[in-house]
Protein backbone atom coordinates (compact mmCIF):
# COMPACT_ATOMS: atom_id res chain seq x y z
CA UNK A 1 0.00 0.00 0.00
CA UNK A 2 1.08 3.52 -0.73
CA UNK A 3 0.97 4.75 2.83
CA UNK A 4 2.77 2.06 4.81
CA UNK A 5 5.32 4.62 6.00
CA UNK A 6 2.60 6.91 7.34
CA UNK A 7 3.96 7.33 10.87
CA UNK A 8 6.90 9.34 9.60
CA UNK A 9 4.95 11.49 7.16
CA UNK A 10 2.78 14.36 8.17
CA UNK A 11 -0.90 14.17 7.16
CA UNK A 12 -2.39 17.35 5.68
CA UNK A 13 -5.86 16.13 4.73
CA UNK A 14 -7.81 13.43 6.52
CA UNK A 15 -11.18 12.39 5.17
CA UNK A 16 -13.01 10.20 7.66
CA UNK A 17 -16.11 8.43 6.32
CA UNK A 18 -17.44 11.59 4.68
CA UNK A 19 -20.93 11.78 3.21
CA UNK A 20 -22.13 14.71 1.12
CA UNK A 21 -25.77 15.19 0.23
CA UNK A 22 -27.01 17.85 -2.16
CA UNK A 23 -30.51 19.18 -1.66
CA UNK A 24 -31.75 20.35 -5.00
CA UNK A 25 -34.75 22.58 -5.52
CA UNK A 26 -35.76 22.11 -9.10
CA UNK A 27 -38.54 23.53 -11.15
CA UNK A 28 -41.64 21.43 -10.77
CA UNK A 29 -42.17 18.20 -12.63
CA UNK A 30 -45.20 18.05 -14.94
CA UNK A 31 -48.43 17.66 -13.00
CA UNK A 32 -47.09 19.15 -9.77
CA UNK A 33 -46.58 22.68 -11.05
CA UNK A 34 -50.08 24.06 -10.61
CA UNK A 35 -50.78 26.41 -7.70
CA UNK A 36 -53.49 23.98 -6.55
CA UNK A 37 -50.99 21.12 -6.31
CA UNK A 38 -48.55 23.26 -4.32
CA UNK A 39 -51.37 24.29 -1.99
CA UNK A 40 -52.38 20.67 -1.44
CA UNK A 41 -48.79 19.82 -0.63
CA UNK A 42 -48.60 22.57 1.97
CA UNK A 43 -51.87 21.43 3.59
CA UNK A 44 -50.96 17.74 3.68
CA UNK A 45 -47.40 18.49 4.79
CA UNK A 46 -45.83 16.38 2.07
CA UNK A 47 -42.22 16.90 1.19
CA UNK A 48 -42.22 19.12 -1.86
CA UNK A 49 -41.65 17.04 -4.95
CA UNK A 50 -39.34 19.78 -6.18
CA UNK A 51 -36.88 19.00 -3.39
CA UNK A 52 -34.63 16.10 -4.27
CA UNK A 53 -31.70 14.70 -2.39
CA UNK A 54 -28.61 13.61 -4.24
CA UNK A 55 -26.22 11.47 -2.25
CA UNK A 56 -23.02 12.47 -4.04
CA UNK A 57 -20.35 11.11 -1.65
CA UNK A 58 -21.23 7.94 0.22
CA UNK A 59 -18.60 7.36 2.85
CA UNK A 60 -15.11 8.14 1.65
CA UNK A 61 -11.99 7.78 3.81
CA UNK A 62 -8.36 8.48 3.00
CA UNK A 63 -5.31 10.36 4.26
CA UNK A 64 -3.14 12.66 2.15
CA UNK A 65 0.35 13.65 3.23
CA UNK A 66 2.62 16.64 2.95
CA UNK A 67 4.34 16.90 -0.43
CA UNK A 68 1.96 14.54 -2.14
CA UNK A 69 0.10 15.19 -5.37
CA UNK A 70 -3.06 13.14 -5.49
CA UNK A 71 -5.03 12.65 -8.69
CA UNK A 72 -8.77 12.09 -8.50
CA UNK A 73 -10.21 10.17 -11.40
CA UNK A 74 -13.59 8.73 -12.21
CA UNK A 75 -16.33 8.94 -14.80
CA UNK A 76 -18.58 11.99 -15.09
CA UNK A 77 -20.78 12.48 -12.04
CA UNK A 78 -18.75 10.19 -9.81
CA UNK A 79 -18.35 12.86 -7.14
CA UNK A 80 -14.82 14.11 -7.77
CA UNK A 81 -15.61 17.82 -7.80
CA UNK A 82 -17.99 17.46 -4.89
CA UNK A 83 -15.27 15.78 -2.84
CA UNK A 84 -12.89 18.65 -3.59
CA UNK A 85 -15.49 21.21 -2.53
CA UNK A 86 -16.09 19.30 0.68
CA UNK A 87 -12.36 19.21 1.44
CA UNK A 88 -12.22 22.95 0.81
CA UNK A 89 -14.97 23.38 3.39
CA UNK A 90 -17.23 24.95 0.78
CA UNK A 91 -19.82 22.18 1.03
CA UNK A 92 -20.80 20.91 4.47
CA UNK A 93 -20.52 17.16 5.10
CA UNK A 94 -23.68 15.32 6.09
CA UNK A 95 -21.91 12.66 8.15
CA UNK A 96 -18.29 11.87 8.98
CA UNK A 97 -15.60 14.52 9.06
CA UNK A 98 -12.89 16.12 6.99
CA UNK A 99 -9.77 17.48 8.68
CA UNK A 100 -7.24 19.71 7.00
CA UNK A 101 -4.04 21.54 7.83
CA UNK A 102 -4.62 25.23 7.27
CA UNK A 103 -7.18 26.35 4.77
CA UNK A 104 -7.42 24.29 1.57
CA UNK A 105 -8.08 26.43 -1.50
CA UNK A 106 -10.13 25.25 -4.40
CA UNK A 107 -9.10 26.25 -7.86
CA UNK A 108 -11.74 25.45 -10.41
CA UNK A 109 -12.41 26.46 -13.95
CA UNK A 110 -15.88 27.56 -12.93
CA UNK A 111 -14.63 29.95 -10.27
CA UNK A 112 -16.72 33.00 -11.01
CA UNK A 113 -15.00 36.31 -11.41
CA UNK A 114 -16.67 39.46 -12.70
CA UNK A 115 -17.12 39.15 -16.42
CA UNK A 116 -17.80 42.83 -17.03
CA UNK A 117 -14.50 43.88 -15.52
CA UNK A 118 -11.08 43.88 -17.16
CA UNK A 119 -8.77 40.98 -16.47
CA UNK A 120 -6.39 43.13 -14.50
CA UNK A 121 -9.09 44.23 -12.04
CA UNK A 122 -10.20 40.64 -11.68
CA UNK A 123 -6.65 39.74 -10.74
CA UNK A 124 -6.70 42.39 -8.01
CA UNK A 125 -10.11 41.26 -6.79
CA UNK A 126 -9.14 37.58 -6.82
CA UNK A 127 -5.93 38.23 -4.89
CA UNK A 128 -7.76 40.29 -2.28
CA UNK A 129 -10.38 37.55 -1.96
CA UNK A 130 -7.58 35.10 -1.21
CA UNK A 131 -6.57 37.34 1.66
CA UNK A 132 -3.54 39.16 0.27
CA UNK A 133 -2.74 42.67 1.41
CA UNK A 134 -3.01 45.53 -1.15
CA UNK A 135 0.80 45.87 -1.17
CA UNK A 136 1.27 42.18 -1.95
CA UNK A 137 -1.38 42.40 -4.65
CA UNK A 138 0.37 45.35 -6.28
CA UNK A 139 3.62 43.46 -6.56
CA UNK A 140 1.91 40.33 -7.89
CA UNK A 141 -0.44 41.69 -10.56
CA UNK A 142 2.10 41.93 -13.37
CA UNK A 143 3.55 38.54 -12.54
CA UNK A 144 0.12 36.91 -12.67
CA UNK A 145 -0.84 38.54 -15.95
CA UNK A 146 2.50 37.51 -17.46
CA UNK A 147 2.16 33.93 -16.23
CA UNK A 148 -1.34 33.59 -17.63
CA UNK A 149 -0.05 34.73 -21.00
CA UNK A 150 -3.28 36.57 -21.84
CA UNK A 151 -1.27 39.50 -23.15
CA UNK A 152 0.50 37.39 -25.75
CA UNK A 153 -2.00 38.52 -28.37
CA UNK A 154 -2.27 42.20 -27.58
CA UNK A 155 -3.33 44.03 -24.47
CA UNK A 156 -6.14 41.78 -23.26
CA UNK A 157 -5.64 42.40 -19.56
CA UNK A 158 -7.40 45.77 -19.85
CA UNK A 159 -10.39 44.31 -21.73
CA UNK A 160 -13.46 42.96 -19.94
CA UNK A 161 -13.30 39.25 -19.19
CA UNK A 162 -16.45 38.60 -21.23
CA UNK A 163 -14.34 39.17 -24.33
CA UNK A 164 -11.93 36.37 -23.42
CA UNK A 165 -11.97 32.93 -24.94
CA UNK A 166 -12.80 30.14 -22.50
CA UNK A 167 -9.19 29.01 -22.52
CA UNK A 168 -7.93 32.50 -21.73
CA UNK A 169 -10.22 33.00 -18.77
CA UNK A 170 -9.42 29.55 -17.39
CA UNK A 171 -5.72 30.37 -17.66
CA UNK A 172 -6.21 33.65 -15.87
CA UNK A 173 -8.14 31.97 -13.04
CA UNK A 174 -5.48 29.33 -12.66
CA UNK A 175 -2.77 31.98 -12.57
CA UNK A 176 -4.59 33.94 -9.86
CA UNK A 177 -5.05 30.95 -7.61
CA UNK A 178 -1.54 29.63 -8.19
CA UNK A 179 -0.01 32.97 -7.21
CA UNK A 180 -0.49 32.27 -3.54
CA UNK A 181 1.29 29.63 -1.53
CA UNK A 182 -1.32 27.19 -0.32
CA UNK A 183 -1.04 24.52 2.33
CA UNK A 184 -3.47 22.43 0.37
CA UNK A 185 -4.30 23.25 -3.23
CA UNK A 186 -7.30 21.64 -4.92
CA UNK A 187 -7.33 21.85 -8.68
CA UNK A 188 -10.45 21.03 -10.64
CA UNK A 189 -9.85 20.34 -14.35
CA UNK A 190 -7.88 23.56 -14.66
CA UNK A 191 -4.92 21.93 -16.37
CA UNK A 192 -7.09 20.44 -19.08
CA UNK A 193 -7.76 23.88 -20.54
CA UNK A 194 -5.25 26.02 -22.30
CA UNK A 195 -2.81 25.11 -25.01
CA UNK A 196 0.16 22.80 -24.73
CA UNK A 197 2.50 25.65 -23.90
CA UNK A 198 0.38 26.84 -20.98
CA UNK A 199 -0.13 23.28 -19.81
CA UNK A 200 3.60 22.75 -19.50
CA UNK A 201 3.93 25.99 -17.57
CA UNK A 202 1.06 25.18 -15.23
CA UNK A 203 2.35 21.68 -14.59
CA UNK A 204 5.68 23.22 -13.66
CA UNK A 205 3.84 25.61 -11.30
CA UNK A 206 1.98 22.71 -9.65
CA UNK A 207 5.32 20.97 -9.09
CA UNK A 208 6.72 24.19 -7.57
CA UNK A 209 3.73 24.53 -5.26
CA UNK A 210 4.22 20.95 -4.17
CA UNK A 211 7.87 21.56 -3.50
CA UNK A 212 6.83 24.33 -1.13
CA UNK A 213 5.59 21.57 1.13
CA UNK A 214 1.92 21.74 0.21
CA UNK A 215 -0.41 18.99 -0.89
CA UNK A 216 -2.06 19.11 -4.29
CA UNK A 217 -5.28 17.40 -5.35
CA UNK A 218 -5.97 17.30 -9.05
CA UNK A 219 -9.26 16.39 -10.70
CA UNK A 220 -8.88 15.85 -14.40
CA UNK A 221 -10.17 13.76 -17.25
CA UNK A 222 -6.84 14.01 -18.95
CA UNK A 223 -4.92 10.91 -17.95
CA UNK A 224 -1.77 12.49 -19.27
CA UNK A 225 -1.85 15.42 -16.84
CA UNK A 226 -2.63 13.08 -13.93
CA UNK A 227 0.26 10.86 -14.95
CA UNK A 228 2.61 13.85 -15.27
CA UNK A 229 1.80 15.52 -11.97
CA UNK A 230 0.57 12.89 -9.52
CA UNK A 231 2.24 9.80 -8.19
CA UNK A 232 -0.82 8.74 -6.21
CA UNK A 233 -4.36 8.48 -7.50
CA UNK A 234 -7.79 7.85 -6.06
CA UNK A 235 -10.50 6.43 -8.30
CA UNK A 236 -14.02 7.46 -7.33
CA UNK A 237 -17.10 5.79 -8.74
CA UNK A 238 -20.67 6.79 -7.69
CA UNK A 239 -19.41 8.41 -4.53
CA UNK A 240 -17.24 5.52 -3.37
CA UNK A 241 -13.52 4.83 -3.64
CA UNK A 242 -12.82 2.01 -6.09
CA UNK A 243 -9.06 2.19 -5.88
CA UNK A 244 -6.36 4.17 -4.12
CA UNK A 245 -2.67 3.76 -4.83
CA UNK A 246 0.19 4.54 -7.23
CA UNK A 247 -1.10 6.37 -10.32
CA UNK A 248 0.10 3.74 -12.80
CA UNK A 249 -1.78 0.89 -11.08
CA UNK A 250 -4.97 2.87 -10.55
CA UNK A 251 -5.01 4.20 -14.10
CA UNK A 252 -4.54 0.69 -15.48
CA UNK A 253 -7.58 -0.52 -13.54
CA UNK A 254 -9.55 2.57 -14.53
CA UNK A 255 -8.74 2.12 -18.21
CA UNK A 256 -9.83 -1.47 -18.07
CA UNK A 257 -13.10 -0.33 -16.46
CA UNK A 258 -13.90 2.45 -18.92
CA UNK A 259 -13.12 0.28 -21.96
CA UNK A 260 -15.64 -2.31 -20.84
CA UNK B 1 -5.45 -3.57 -3.74
CA UNK B 2 -8.27 -3.10 -1.23
CA UNK B 3 -11.41 -1.32 -2.45
CA UNK B 4 -11.11 1.43 0.16
CA UNK B 5 -7.88 2.60 1.66
CA UNK B 6 -7.74 2.90 5.42
CA UNK B 7 -4.58 4.72 6.31
CA UNK B 8 -2.68 3.60 9.36
CA UNK B 9 -4.29 0.22 9.39
CA UNK B 10 -0.95 -0.99 10.67
CA UNK B 11 -0.78 1.43 13.60
CA UNK B 12 -4.46 0.92 14.35
CA UNK B 13 -5.49 4.42 15.40
CA UNK B 14 -8.69 6.01 14.15
CA UNK B 15 -8.63 8.81 11.60
CA UNK B 16 -10.15 11.28 14.05
CA UNK B 17 -7.38 10.45 16.51
CA UNK B 18 -4.76 10.89 13.79
CA UNK B 19 -6.20 14.30 12.91
CA UNK B 20 -6.13 15.36 16.54
CA UNK B 21 -2.58 14.16 17.00
CA UNK B 22 -1.34 16.24 14.07
CA UNK B 23 -3.39 19.28 15.00
CA UNK B 24 -5.61 19.29 11.90
CA UNK B 25 -8.82 21.24 12.16
CA UNK B 26 -12.15 20.04 10.87
CA UNK B 27 -13.13 21.69 7.61
CA UNK B 28 -16.31 23.68 7.91
CA UNK B 29 -16.00 24.49 11.57
CA UNK B 30 -17.25 28.04 12.16
CA UNK B 31 -14.83 30.59 13.66
CA UNK B 32 -15.66 32.32 16.93
CA UNK B 33 -17.33 35.72 16.73
CA UNK B 34 -14.21 37.75 17.71
CA UNK B 35 -12.10 35.71 15.26
CA UNK B 36 -14.67 36.22 12.56
CA UNK B 37 -14.64 39.95 13.17
CA UNK B 38 -10.84 39.96 12.90
CA UNK B 39 -10.99 38.02 9.62
CA UNK B 40 -13.57 40.43 8.29
CA UNK B 41 -11.35 43.36 9.22
CA UNK B 42 -8.45 41.74 7.38
CA UNK B 43 -10.69 41.53 4.31
CA UNK B 44 -11.68 45.22 4.37
CA UNK B 45 -9.72 45.91 1.18
CA UNK B 46 -11.55 43.11 -0.55
CA UNK B 47 -14.90 44.53 0.58
CA UNK B 48 -14.00 47.99 -0.73
CA UNK B 49 -12.70 46.77 -4.06
CA UNK B 50 -15.62 44.36 -4.47
CA UNK B 51 -18.01 47.28 -3.92
CA UNK B 52 -16.16 49.35 -6.52
CA UNK B 53 -16.14 46.45 -8.93
CA UNK B 54 -19.86 45.97 -8.44
CA UNK B 55 -20.61 49.61 -9.29
CA UNK B 56 -18.26 49.48 -12.27
CA UNK B 57 -19.78 46.29 -13.63
CA UNK B 58 -23.42 47.33 -13.23
CA UNK B 59 -22.87 50.76 -14.75
CA UNK B 60 -20.02 49.72 -17.02
CA UNK B 61 -22.17 49.03 -20.06
CA UNK B 62 -24.24 52.22 -19.79
CA UNK B 63 -23.21 55.28 -21.78
CA UNK B 64 -23.42 57.68 -18.85
CA UNK B 65 -21.58 55.39 -16.44
CA UNK B 66 -21.15 56.60 -12.88
CA UNK B 67 -23.16 59.75 -13.70
CA UNK B 68 -26.23 57.57 -13.12
CA UNK B 69 -25.46 57.69 -9.41
CA UNK B 70 -26.51 61.36 -9.48
CA UNK B 71 -29.05 61.05 -12.27
CA UNK B 72 -31.14 58.33 -10.61
CA UNK B 73 -32.05 60.33 -7.48
CA UNK B 74 -32.56 63.45 -9.61
CA UNK B 75 -35.12 61.70 -11.83
CA UNK B 76 -36.68 60.13 -8.74
CA UNK B 77 -37.16 63.55 -7.16
CA UNK B 78 -38.53 65.01 -10.39
CA UNK B 79 -41.20 62.30 -10.60
CA UNK B 80 -42.39 63.02 -7.07
CA UNK B 81 -42.25 66.77 -7.68
CA UNK B 82 -44.40 66.48 -10.80
CA UNK B 83 -47.01 64.27 -9.12
CA UNK B 84 -47.26 65.84 -5.67
CA UNK B 85 -46.01 69.36 -6.32
CA UNK B 86 -47.58 70.14 -9.70
CA UNK B 87 -50.42 67.70 -10.45
CA UNK B 88 -51.93 67.18 -7.00
CA UNK B 89 -50.38 70.17 -5.26
CA UNK B 90 -50.68 68.43 -1.91
CA UNK B 91 -49.80 70.26 1.29
CA UNK B 92 -51.13 68.13 4.17
CA UNK B 93 -50.53 71.09 6.43
CA UNK B 94 -46.78 71.05 5.89
CA UNK B 95 -45.31 74.41 4.93
CA UNK B 96 -42.76 73.14 2.47
CA UNK B 97 -44.13 69.86 1.21
CA UNK B 98 -41.79 69.00 -1.71
CA UNK B 99 -38.52 68.92 0.30
CA UNK B 100 -40.44 67.15 3.08
CA UNK B 101 -41.55 64.49 0.61
CA UNK B 102 -38.17 64.17 -1.10
CA UNK B 103 -36.37 63.65 2.24
CA UNK B 104 -38.77 60.83 3.05
CA UNK B 105 -38.43 59.22 -0.36
CA UNK B 106 -34.63 59.40 -0.38
CA UNK B 107 -34.07 58.19 3.18
CA UNK B 108 -36.52 55.36 2.78
CA UNK B 109 -35.06 54.49 -0.61
CA UNK B 110 -31.61 54.10 0.99
CA UNK B 111 -32.84 51.25 3.19
CA UNK B 112 -35.20 49.81 0.57
CA UNK B 113 -32.50 49.39 -2.09
CA UNK B 114 -30.10 47.93 0.48
CA UNK B 115 -32.66 45.28 1.45
CA UNK B 116 -33.48 44.50 -2.17
CA UNK B 117 -29.83 44.05 -3.08
CA UNK B 118 -28.96 42.37 0.22
CA UNK B 119 -31.43 39.53 -0.14
CA UNK B 120 -29.52 38.25 -3.14
CA UNK B 121 -26.06 38.90 -1.69
CA UNK B 122 -25.43 35.20 -1.04
CA UNK B 123 -27.75 33.46 -3.49
CA UNK B 124 -26.55 35.38 -6.54
CA UNK B 125 -22.87 34.91 -5.73
CA UNK B 126 -22.79 31.13 -5.38
CA UNK B 127 -19.97 30.82 -7.90
CA UNK B 128 -17.72 33.09 -5.89
CA UNK B 129 -18.69 31.43 -2.60
CA UNK B 130 -18.01 27.92 -3.86
CA UNK B 131 -14.68 28.91 -5.36
CA UNK B 132 -12.97 31.10 -2.81
CA UNK B 133 -12.59 31.39 0.91
CA UNK B 134 -13.38 34.68 2.54
CA UNK B 135 -15.67 35.74 5.37
CA UNK B 136 -19.06 35.65 3.70
CA UNK B 137 -20.25 38.78 5.50
CA UNK B 138 -18.00 40.61 3.02
CA UNK B 139 -20.72 40.25 0.39
CA UNK B 140 -23.68 41.91 2.17
CA UNK B 141 -21.28 44.50 3.57
CA UNK B 142 -19.98 45.30 0.10
CA UNK B 143 -23.56 45.74 -1.07
CA UNK B 144 -24.21 48.09 1.83
CA UNK B 145 -21.11 50.04 0.78
CA UNK B 146 -22.41 50.35 -2.78
CA UNK B 147 -25.69 51.74 -1.48
CA UNK B 148 -23.87 54.10 0.88
CA UNK B 149 -21.94 55.47 -2.08
CA UNK B 150 -25.14 55.89 -4.07
CA UNK B 151 -26.75 57.56 -1.09
CA UNK B 152 -23.95 60.11 -0.75
CA UNK B 153 -24.73 61.23 -4.30
CA UNK B 154 -28.46 61.25 -3.46
CA UNK B 155 -27.86 63.33 -0.32
CA UNK B 156 -26.08 65.98 -2.37
CA UNK B 157 -29.06 66.15 -4.72
CA UNK B 158 -31.41 66.23 -1.73
CA UNK B 159 -29.58 69.14 -0.11
CA UNK B 160 -29.78 71.13 -3.33
CA UNK B 161 -33.54 70.45 -3.54
CA UNK B 162 -34.08 71.47 0.08
CA UNK B 163 -32.12 74.69 -0.45
CA UNK B 164 -33.91 75.34 -3.73
CA UNK B 165 -37.24 75.27 -1.92
CA UNK B 166 -36.12 78.00 0.42
CA UNK B 167 -34.95 76.17 3.54
CA UNK B 168 -31.97 77.89 5.23
CA UNK B 169 -28.67 76.20 6.05
CA UNK B 170 -28.42 75.94 9.84
CA UNK B 171 -26.06 74.32 12.34
CA UNK B 172 -28.55 71.46 12.51
CA UNK B 173 -27.36 70.34 9.07
CA UNK B 174 -24.29 68.92 10.83
CA UNK B 175 -26.61 66.30 12.32
CA UNK B 176 -26.94 64.75 8.85
CA UNK B 177 -23.63 62.95 9.40
CA UNK B 178 -24.55 61.03 12.59
CA UNK B 179 -28.02 60.20 11.24
CA UNK B 180 -26.43 58.90 8.06
CA UNK B 181 -23.98 56.79 10.07
CA UNK B 182 -26.69 55.32 12.27
CA UNK B 183 -28.83 54.45 9.28
CA UNK B 184 -25.82 52.88 7.54
CA UNK B 185 -25.19 50.60 10.54
CA UNK B 186 -28.88 49.77 10.60
CA UNK B 187 -28.79 48.96 6.87
CA UNK B 188 -25.67 46.80 7.19
CA UNK B 189 -27.35 44.67 9.86
CA UNK B 190 -30.49 44.44 7.78
CA UNK B 191 -28.53 43.46 4.64
CA UNK B 192 -26.72 40.67 6.52
CA UNK B 193 -29.96 39.43 8.03
CA UNK B 194 -31.88 39.28 4.76
CA UNK B 195 -28.84 37.83 2.97
CA UNK B 196 -29.01 34.76 5.20
CA UNK B 197 -32.80 34.55 4.90
CA UNK B 198 -32.55 34.82 1.12
CA UNK B 199 -29.89 32.11 0.97
CA UNK B 200 -32.02 29.68 2.96
CA UNK B 201 -35.44 30.28 1.45
CA UNK B 202 -35.56 31.72 -2.05
CA UNK B 203 -39.27 32.49 -1.52
CA UNK B 204 -38.44 35.56 0.57
CA UNK B 205 -37.33 37.39 -2.52
CA UNK B 206 -40.92 37.28 -3.78
CA UNK B 207 -42.20 38.82 -0.58
CA UNK B 208 -39.74 41.70 -0.33
CA UNK B 209 -41.65 44.14 -2.59
CA UNK B 210 -44.80 43.79 -0.47
CA UNK B 211 -42.98 44.06 2.84
CA UNK B 212 -41.17 47.15 1.62
CA UNK B 213 -44.42 48.74 0.43
CA UNK B 214 -46.18 48.20 3.76
CA UNK B 215 -43.09 49.52 5.49
CA UNK B 216 -43.09 52.61 3.29
CA UNK B 217 -46.72 53.44 4.09
CA UNK B 218 -45.97 52.92 7.77
CA UNK B 219 -43.01 55.30 7.62
CA UNK B 220 -44.86 58.50 6.70
CA UNK B 221 -42.95 58.94 3.47
CA UNK B 222 -45.76 60.40 1.39
CA UNK B 223 -47.71 62.19 4.13
CA UNK B 224 -46.92 63.84 7.46
CA UNK B 225 -46.43 61.79 10.65
CA UNK B 226 -49.29 63.64 12.29
CA UNK B 227 -51.63 61.53 10.12
CA UNK B 228 -50.95 58.58 12.41
CA UNK B 229 -51.48 60.33 15.72
CA UNK B 230 -54.77 61.73 14.37
CA UNK B 231 -56.21 58.32 13.52
CA UNK B 232 -54.48 55.70 15.61
CA UNK B 233 -54.40 55.11 19.36
CA UNK B 234 -52.92 52.65 21.85
CA UNK B 235 -50.64 49.85 20.69
CA UNK B 236 -51.17 50.57 17.00
CA UNK B 237 -49.73 54.04 17.41
CA UNK B 238 -46.91 52.68 19.58
CA UNK B 239 -45.95 50.19 16.86
CA UNK B 240 -45.99 52.87 14.16
CA UNK B 241 -43.98 55.29 16.26
CA UNK B 242 -41.32 52.68 17.07
CA UNK B 243 -40.79 52.11 13.35
CA UNK B 244 -37.06 52.71 12.75
CA UNK B 245 -37.58 54.13 9.27
CA UNK B 246 -40.07 56.67 10.60
CA UNK B 247 -37.46 57.67 13.17
CA UNK B 248 -34.62 58.06 10.65
CA UNK B 249 -36.82 60.01 8.25
CA UNK B 250 -38.12 62.25 11.02
CA UNK B 251 -34.61 62.97 12.26
CA UNK B 252 -33.38 63.84 8.79
CA UNK B 253 -36.34 66.14 8.17
CA UNK B 254 -35.73 67.77 11.50
CA UNK B 255 -32.08 68.33 10.60
CA UNK B 256 -32.69 69.68 7.11
CA UNK B 257 -35.86 71.72 7.56
CA UNK B 258 -37.46 74.24 9.89
CA UNK B 259 -40.93 73.76 11.37
CA UNK B 260 -41.59 70.11 10.63
CA UNK B 261 -44.11 68.06 12.61
CA UNK B 262 -42.32 65.25 14.49
CA UNK B 263 -43.62 61.97 15.90
CA UNK B 264 -41.82 62.54 19.21
CA UNK B 265 -39.42 65.10 20.73
CA UNK B 266 -36.03 65.05 18.98
CA UNK B 267 -33.97 63.64 21.93
CA UNK B 268 -36.37 60.68 22.20
CA UNK B 269 -36.00 60.06 18.47
CA UNK B 270 -32.20 60.16 18.80
CA UNK B 271 -32.21 57.54 21.56
CA UNK B 272 -34.53 55.33 19.54
CA UNK B 273 -32.34 55.69 16.44
CA UNK B 274 -29.21 54.71 18.36
CA UNK B 275 -31.06 51.76 19.88
CA UNK B 276 -32.31 50.52 16.52
CA UNK B 277 -28.90 50.87 14.86
CA UNK B 278 -27.24 48.92 17.69
CA UNK B 279 -29.85 46.16 17.86
CA UNK B 280 -30.29 45.61 14.12
CA UNK B 281 -26.60 46.19 13.32
CA UNK B 282 -25.32 43.67 15.85
CA UNK B 283 -28.32 41.33 15.56
CA UNK B 284 -27.95 41.05 11.80
CA UNK B 285 -24.22 40.42 12.11
CA UNK B 286 -24.73 37.75 14.77
CA UNK B 287 -27.47 36.04 12.79
CA UNK B 288 -25.34 36.05 9.63
CA UNK B 289 -22.28 34.70 11.45
CA UNK B 290 -24.30 31.77 12.83
CA UNK B 291 -24.94 30.57 9.29
CA UNK B 292 -21.39 31.17 7.99
CA UNK B 293 -20.53 27.60 7.08
CA UNK B 294 -23.80 26.68 5.41
CA UNK B 295 -23.68 29.25 2.62
CA UNK B 296 -22.06 26.98 0.03
CA UNK B 297 -24.91 24.50 0.23
CA UNK B 298 -27.87 24.46 -2.10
Amino acid sequence: MADSSSDRREPTVIVDDAHVVYRVHQSAAPGTGSPLASFKRIITGDKPSTLREVHAIKGVSFVAYKGEAVGLIGTNGSGKSTLLRAIAGLLPVERGAIYAAGQPSLLGVNAALMNDLPGERNVVLGCLAMGMSPAQVKSKVQEIVDFSGINERGDFSSLPMRTYSSGMSARLRFSIAAAKKHDVLLIDEALATGDAKFRRRSEQRVRDLRAEAGTVFLVSHSEQSIRDTCERSIWLESGLIRADGPTEDVLKEYEAYTKR
Amino acid sequence: MPPTAVADSDTGISLAELARRHGLSAAGKPPSLPNYTRQLWAYRHFIASYANAKVASTLGRTKLGVFWQVLTPLINATVYYVIFGVVLNTKHGVDNFVPYLCTGVFIFGFTATTVQAGIGAISSNMGLIRALHFPRASLPLAITMVEIRNMIASMTVLMIIVLGFGEPITWEWLLIVPIFLLQSIFNAGLAMGVARLGSKVADFKQLVPFVMRIWMYGSAVLYPVTRFSDHLTGWKLAVIEANPMLIFIDLMRHALMENVPLAAPAPVLWLQAIGWAAVVGFGGYFYFWRGEKGYGRG
